[in-house]
C-alpha cells in the first residue's frame, strides 16, 4: 500500500477543502448577485434571512430541497436526471488542475497546492468544459420540450463557435511558456511578470469568451427568458433546477481562477519573496492561495458587474462575434506574440500588436466608411 | 414650412469604429453602474422603516372626539350618502339626559361600522363631514386582515382614544 501514503493523505484534505471552497463561494454567489443586482439598481436586495441577509443561500438551499421535483411525464427519465448530474459534475471537476499555491510542507508533508499536476493541465480544462455542455444539452434534450431543446442547441453551438478562439488565445500563452502544465504557466509569471502584459489582447478575447462559456450574460441565450421561458431548464425544479444554477456558479469561479493562473500570474501577488523570507514558504504558499481565490473573485464580480449592465445579445450577433470577431482577432494575437518572441520583446509585440490593430482598423474606417450626411 | 427650427433630421451612416467595437459602450455602461453600486438606496427596509407620506395621506379612519371628549358625530348620515363605494352604515340614537359628556349633539350613532373591503379611502366621507367628526389619518394605514370578521370596523376601533389623541400636521 505505497500509494496510501502521506502525500495521499494531504491531497485528499486538500481536494475536500478545495471543494469546500468551492461550494462555499458557489452558495455565496448566488447572495452577492443578489446583493450586486440590488445595489447597481439602487435597491437594498435580500435582507431578512439573518445579518444583512447572509443566510439566504440557506433559505434558499432549503426552499430548493422543499419544493416539488417534477419530472415530465415524456421525459427521459434517466437522461432528465443525467443533465444537472453531469453539469455539476463538469463544474467540480475544472479546479483538479487549477494550482492555488506553491509547495507547503504541513506536519511534515511536503505536498503542492493543487489537487493534480498534469503536464497537459490546460487541455484537461479544455476537455472538461467541452463536456460541461453535455449536461445541458442532455438536459434540454431529455425534457421533450421545444423550449428546452432549442435552450440546448443554442449552448451546444455557442459553446463550439466560442471554445475555437479560446484555444487561439490561449495558444499564445503556450508560445510564451512552452508547456501545457498550469504549473508551469504560472511558475514563469512569478515576481509580477504576469502575462496581461504581454496578452492584453489575448486576455480580452479569453475574457469574452468566458462569458459565453459560463453562459452568462451578454451570452446567456440558452436560458433567454424573452424567447426561450427558461431555455433548457425549463421544466426542471426543485433542487435539479438547483444544480444547473449552482453549476454556473461554480463555473464563474473556476473561470475566474482560470484566467487569473493563465494571465494574472496564479498565486504570486506584490511581496510574495518578503513574505517568503519573513515567514518561510508555506506561509508564503497559503497566503497566495488567498491571493488566487482573491483574484477569482475578483473575476466573479466582473461577471456580475457585466450582467447586470449589458443586454443580451441577439443570436446572429453572438455567431457573428464569434467566428467573425474574435477568431480573426485571436489569429492576429498568435502572429503577434510569435513576432514577439522573434525578436525577444514580448511585451513590447503584445502592446505594439494593440495599437497597430487599432491603427489599422481606424485607417480603414478612415478611408471606407460612409459618413454620416447630417 | 417649417413651424420652428427645432426640427432635427437624423441621417445614420454606417457605425463608426468605436461603436461597432462596442468597447467603449461598455466602458461607459459599466462606470454607470458602478457609480450606481456605490450611491445610496433609493429603496427602504419597510416594516421597519417608513416614509413621511405627507400631511393629507388617506389611511385608517378615525371618529374625532371634541376638547372635552365628546364624540362629535351627529349620524347625519351625510358620510354614508357620500361614500361612492357604501362602505359606510350607521345606527342613529337620540342622546339620553346624563349622556351631554360623551356626545356632543341630541343625537349620535350608537354603530358605526365601516368595511374596509369595500373602502376605497377616497376620502369623500371626511369632506362631507359637516361636524368634522370623520378623518382618515394620515399616519396609520388599516392593517392586513385575514379572515373576514376583521374586515368590518367598529366604533371601538375607529373612535379616537383620549389617551391617544389624533392630530394632522397643521392642525394646532
Amino acid at each position: 500500500m505505497e500509494l496510501l501514503n502521506d502525500v495521499f493523505t494531504a491531497k485528499a484534505i486538500f481536494i475536500g477543502i478545495v471543494f469546500a471552497i468551492t461550494l462555499g463561494i458557489a452558495a455565496y454567489s448566488t447572495y452577492f448577485e443578489r446583493k450586486i443586482a440590488a445595489f447597481m439598481q439602487d435597491r437594498i436586495g435580500p435582507d431578512r434571512a439573518g445579518p444583512f441577509g447572509i443566510l439566504q443561500p440557506l433559505a434558499d438551499a432549503v426552499k430548493m430541497f422543499m419544493k416539488e421535483d417534477f419530472i415530465p411525464a415524456n421525459s427521459n427519465k434517466w437522461l432528465f436526471i443525467a443533465g444537472p448530474c453531469l453539469s455539476m459534475l463538469t463544474a467540480l471537476m475544472t479546479s483538479a488542475v487549477v494550482p492555488f499555491g506553491d509547495t507547503v510542507t504541513v506536519a511534515g508533508v511536503t505536498f503542492d497546492l493543487q489537487g493534480i499536476d498534469v503536464n497537459i493541465g490546460i487541455l484537461w480544462v479544455f476537455g472538461i468544459v467541452s463536456l460541461g455542455v453535455y449536461g445541458i444539452l442532455i438536459g434540454g434534450w431529455a425534457s421533450n420540450n421545444k423550449y428546452s431543446l432549442l435552450g440546448a442547441i443554442r449552448a451546444a453551438s455557442q459553446n463550439i463557435s466560442y471554445e475555437l478562439a479560446m484555444g487561439m488565445s490561449i495558444i499564445a500563452i503556450l508560445m510564451l511558456t512552452g508547456s501545457l502544465s498550469t504549473k508551469t504557466i504560472v511558475e514563469t509569471q512569478q515576481a509580477g511578470h504576469w502575462n496581461i502584459l504581454q496578452q492584453p489582447l489575448g486576455f480580452l478575447i479569453f475574457l469574452i469568451c468566458a462569458f459565453a462559456e459560463c453562459n452568462r450574460t451578454p451570452f446567456d441565450l440558452p436560458e433567454c427568458e424573452t424567447e426561450l421561458i427558461g431555455g433548457y431548464h425549463t421544466e426542471y425544479s426543485s433542487m435539479k433546477l438547483g444544480f444547473y444554477l449552482f453549476a454556473e456558479y461554480i463555473n464563474m469561479f473556476i473561470s475566474g481562477a482560470v484566467m487569473a493562473t493563465l494571465f494574472f500570474g496564479g498565486y504570486d501577488y506584490p511581496g510574495y519573496a518578503f513574505v517568503a523570507g519573513q515567514f518561510g514558504t508555506t506561509v508564503a504558499a497559503f497566503v497566495g492561495m488567498g491571493a488566487l481565490i482573491g483574484k477569482s473573485l475578483l473575476f466573479v464580480f466582473v461577471f456580475m458587474w457585466v450582467r447586470w449592465t449589458l443586454p443580451r445579445f441577439r443570436y446572429d450577433q453572438l455567431m457573428g462575434l464569434g467566428w467573425t470577431g474574435l477568431i480573426p482577432l485571436s489569429m492576429f494575437n498568435v502572429v503577434v506574440t510569435g513576432f514577439g518572441i522573434l525578436i525577444g520583446q514580448p511585451i513590447l509585440a503584445g502592446i505594439g500588436g494593440v495599437v497597430i490593430l487599432l491603427a489599422g482598423l481606424f485607417l480603414n474606417d478612415a478611408i471606407f466608411r460612409k459618413k454620416k450626411i447630417a | 414650412m417649417k413651424l420652428s427650427n427645432k426640427t432635427k433630421v437624423i441621417e445614420q451612416g454606417e457605425m463608426t469604429l468605436a461603436e461597432r467595437m462596442y468597447l467603449p459602450a461598455i466602458v461607459g455602461g459599466m462606470a454607470t453602474t458602478l457609480k450606481h453600486f456605490f450611491s445610496k438606496p433609493v429603496t427602504i427596509r419597510y416594516p421597519e422603516q417608513k416614509r413621511y407620506l405627507g400631511p393629507i395621506y388617506r389611511g385608517q379612519h378615525i371618529l374625532k372626539r371634541d376638547e372635552q371628549g365628546a364624540e362629535r358625530c351627529t349620524a347625519c348620515g351625510l358620510c354614508a350618502v357620500a361614500c361612492p363605494a357604501e362602505a359606510i352604515s350607521m345606527v342613529a340614537e337620540e342622546r339620553k339626559k346624563g349622556e351631554e359628556a360623551l356626545y356632543r349633539e341630541e343625537k349620535y350613532a350608537k354603530v358605526y361600522e365601516v368595511n374596509m373591503l369595500r373602502c376605497i379611502f377616497c376620502g369623500l366621507c371626511e369632506e362631507a363631514c359637516p361636524k368634522e367628526a370623520i378623518f382618515l389619518r394620515h399616519d396609520t394605514m388599516v392593517p392586513v386582515f385575514s379572515t373576514r370578521d376583521e374586515v368590518i370596523y367598529g366604533k371601538d376601533k375607529l373612535v379616537e382614544k383620549m389617551d391617544q389623541r389624533y392630530l394632522r400636521d397643521g392642525w394646532k
